[in-house]
């Protein structure tokens, strides 16, 4: 019991920042060994390098893409094994949740999901984890095998290249009448913008947009910001459900989040308490998101957003 | 046809929520309820359920006696009948202990359908659909935002980030609810007082036959080992903008953190 595997999020071998830093966070334990799955998996070889994996295992089997997280489980399970890993560690997601969820029944291992912080040796792990809407902070220590989720912007991705050895795994299906069989798929169009969990710096707009996102959109790209959306901008179906900040979307932690027109209800706070930094504009000085503002504007996101994107681009130029 | 709608108890989010000495989550000093995400899994059954013939929906829940507000909450949106197992060797069980509690008791209610929330509200991790899939070796349809029965084949729709999805699968299986799967209904008064006289069963682990020394703050694989409240922010600056004259400062403000 003396590795430590790291499951890289990718697309088509573009390894995404959270995974680089999941990298980073596994080396205290020693050289990782690293499992990209799906098409395009050994292009992720040059960044596992880069961040310190000796080794890359890829699955690149079309199994992967039929059904619903069991497959990856299969995979996973399956290479953690042959490794003989003693911690599973994951950049947090959804998804990445259900694959650390099922992996951990499989493994018989301790499950943490969401740490901030992650620390101890093989076998006898540390993690923080930030609850309860990120009013409090929680410590734990893990007896075993682990399977635990880090959560982005939580450690600075920092490289240490070698050259990560590539072996394609061999994977045994449990295939059968339990798969969720995935008999649609429609891609989603790009934005172009970073990805909103991942991002190191969150525009979000809320009830006070009026259902124009230009604004929030148009800062965001002055910034190389991703854009979120409040549960009332979703569901006055103002903007999508995926970019949704809060409980029931996404988590977010960036350097820097931006609450626009947002009153911040203990389901918004859920989502981005833990934010570095936080600046706020709200026609409404009573809005109890101006608690966590580290920067608090009372105004008009209409008139100020524009302003700040044009000071924005000046700097910049 | 069964189907089981999983119901938790959670302290109220818009409460104070603390820690019990022993760090595990303090459900006596805090008020509670059953957790909003879930009265989307119970509504979906329902609605499966009023759809069909001979449909028959058991609230299953695990937890202290408080825990029964979740199921009566449950019941008198209009499920059948209620299943909670209350056990005191079951405190300060970790989610793997709790899924194997809850996979024990669905297996004894042989249901075809399993449907749950999302995640809970209060330890969030959004895990137990899937561990129940695993444990039960039935499909697991995770995240749906719509959910439909036709004949022994359930299917939803899901919104990944990279794709919207279409899934199927075989009952029996583990459906997960999200928020958007449709607003839950409010308990009629006509289903308040029929709830009084709907069953609930209580069991505990030896009904479940399982072995006590699975479960619990003892057996747990992972334990907490401290608990801080994070201190309140410090209050920042406010600034009341004329006509975009805040954007300096805004400026000045991303300028020191870096931001640009």
């Amino acid at each position: 019991m003396s590795t430590v595997l790291v499951v890289l999020d990718h697309l088509d071998g573009a390894v995404t920042k959270p995974s680089l830093e999941t990298l980073t966070a596994a080396r205290q334990y020693g050289a990782p060994v690293a499992v990209a799955l799906g098409a395009g998996a050994e292009g992720a070889a040059a960044a596992a390098g880069e961040y310190g994996a000796a080794r890359l295992v890829t699955v690149t089997d079309a199994e992967l893409d039929q059904s619903l997280v069991a497959p990856r489980v299969d995979a996973v399970a399956q290479i953690a094994a042959e490794v003989d890993a003693a911690l599973v560690l994951l950049p947090a997601g959804i998804t990445a949740a259900e694959v650390a969820g099922r992996l951990a029944v499989r493994l018989d291992a301790a499950l943490i999901t969401d740490a901030v912080a992650i620390g101890g040796s093989l076998g006898a792990v540390t993690t923080s984890q930030s609850v309860f809407a990120g009013n409090w902070t929680t410590e734990s220590e893990v007896t075993g095998t682990a399977v635990v989720t880090l959560k982005a912007n939580s450690v600075p991705a920092e490289p240490d290249p070698v050259t990560a050895e590539v072996t394609a795994a061999t994977i045994s299906y449990a295939g059968g009448s339990a798969l969720a069989r995935i008999t649609a798929s429609e891609a989603k169009r790009e934005t172009g913008r970073p990805d909103l969990g991942g991002a190191r710096i969150v525009v979000s707009g809320g009830r006070g947009t009026d259902g124009n996102f230009a604004e929030v959109e148009a800062l965001a790209d002055a910034l190389g910001a991703a854009v979120g959306a409040s549960r009332a901008a979703v569901d006055a179906g103002w903007y999508p459900h995926a970019y949704q900040v809060g409980q029931t979307g996404k988590t977010v932690s960036p350097q820097l989040y931006v609450a626009a027109g947002i009153s911040g209800a203990i389901q918004h706070r859920a989502g981005m308490q833990t934010s570095k930094e936080v600046l706020v504009v709200n026609t409404d000085p009573e809005a109890p998101i101006f608690a966590l503002a580290d920067l608090g504007v009372v105004g008009d996101l209409h008139t100020v957003l524009p302003a700040v994107t044009e000071q924005v681009k000046q700097i910049n130029r | 046809m069964k189907i089981v709608a999983l119901v938790k108890y959670v302290p109220d989010a818009t409460g104070d929520r603390e820690f019990a000495e022993d760090f595990t989550v303090d459900r006596e000093g805090s008020d509670g309820l059953l957790s909003e995400l879930d009265e989307y899994a119970v509504e979906q059954s329902l609605q499966i359920a009023e759809a069909g013939d001979d449909v028959e929906v058991v609230a299953l829940t695990v937890g202290p006696d408080d825990a029964y507000d979740a199921i009566k909450r449950a019941l008198q949106m209009g499920a059948d009948s209620g299943v909670h197992v209350n056990d005191e060797r079951i405190h300060g069980s970790d989610v793997l202990a709790t899924s194997a509690v809850l996979a024990a008791a669905i297996r004894r209610l042989a249901p075809d359908l399993v449907v749950c929330g999302m995640a809970s509200t209060d330890g969030s991790m959004g895990v137990m659909p899937a561990m129940l899939a695993e444990r039960l070796g039935w499909a697991g349809l995770t995240q749906a935002r719509e959910l439909s029965l036709e004949g022994t084949t359930v299917r939803i729709s899901r919104d990944d980030d990279t794709a919207s999805l279409v899934v199927e699968a075989d009952l029996p299986a583990v459906v997960s609810v999200t928020d958007q799967s449709g607003e839950a209904r409010y308990p009629s008064m006509k289903g308040i007082l029929a709830a009084k006289k709907k069953p609930v069963d209580e069991l505990t682990l030896d009904d479940l036959d399982l072995d006590p020394a699975s479960v619990g703050l003892g057996a747990a694989r992972s334990r907490v080992t401290a608990a801080t409240e994070r201190p309140a922010k410090q209050a920042g600056t406010v600034v009341t903008d004329e006509d975009g004259s805040s954007a300096a400062v805004i400026a000045d403000f991303l300028t020191a953190g870096k931001h640009l």
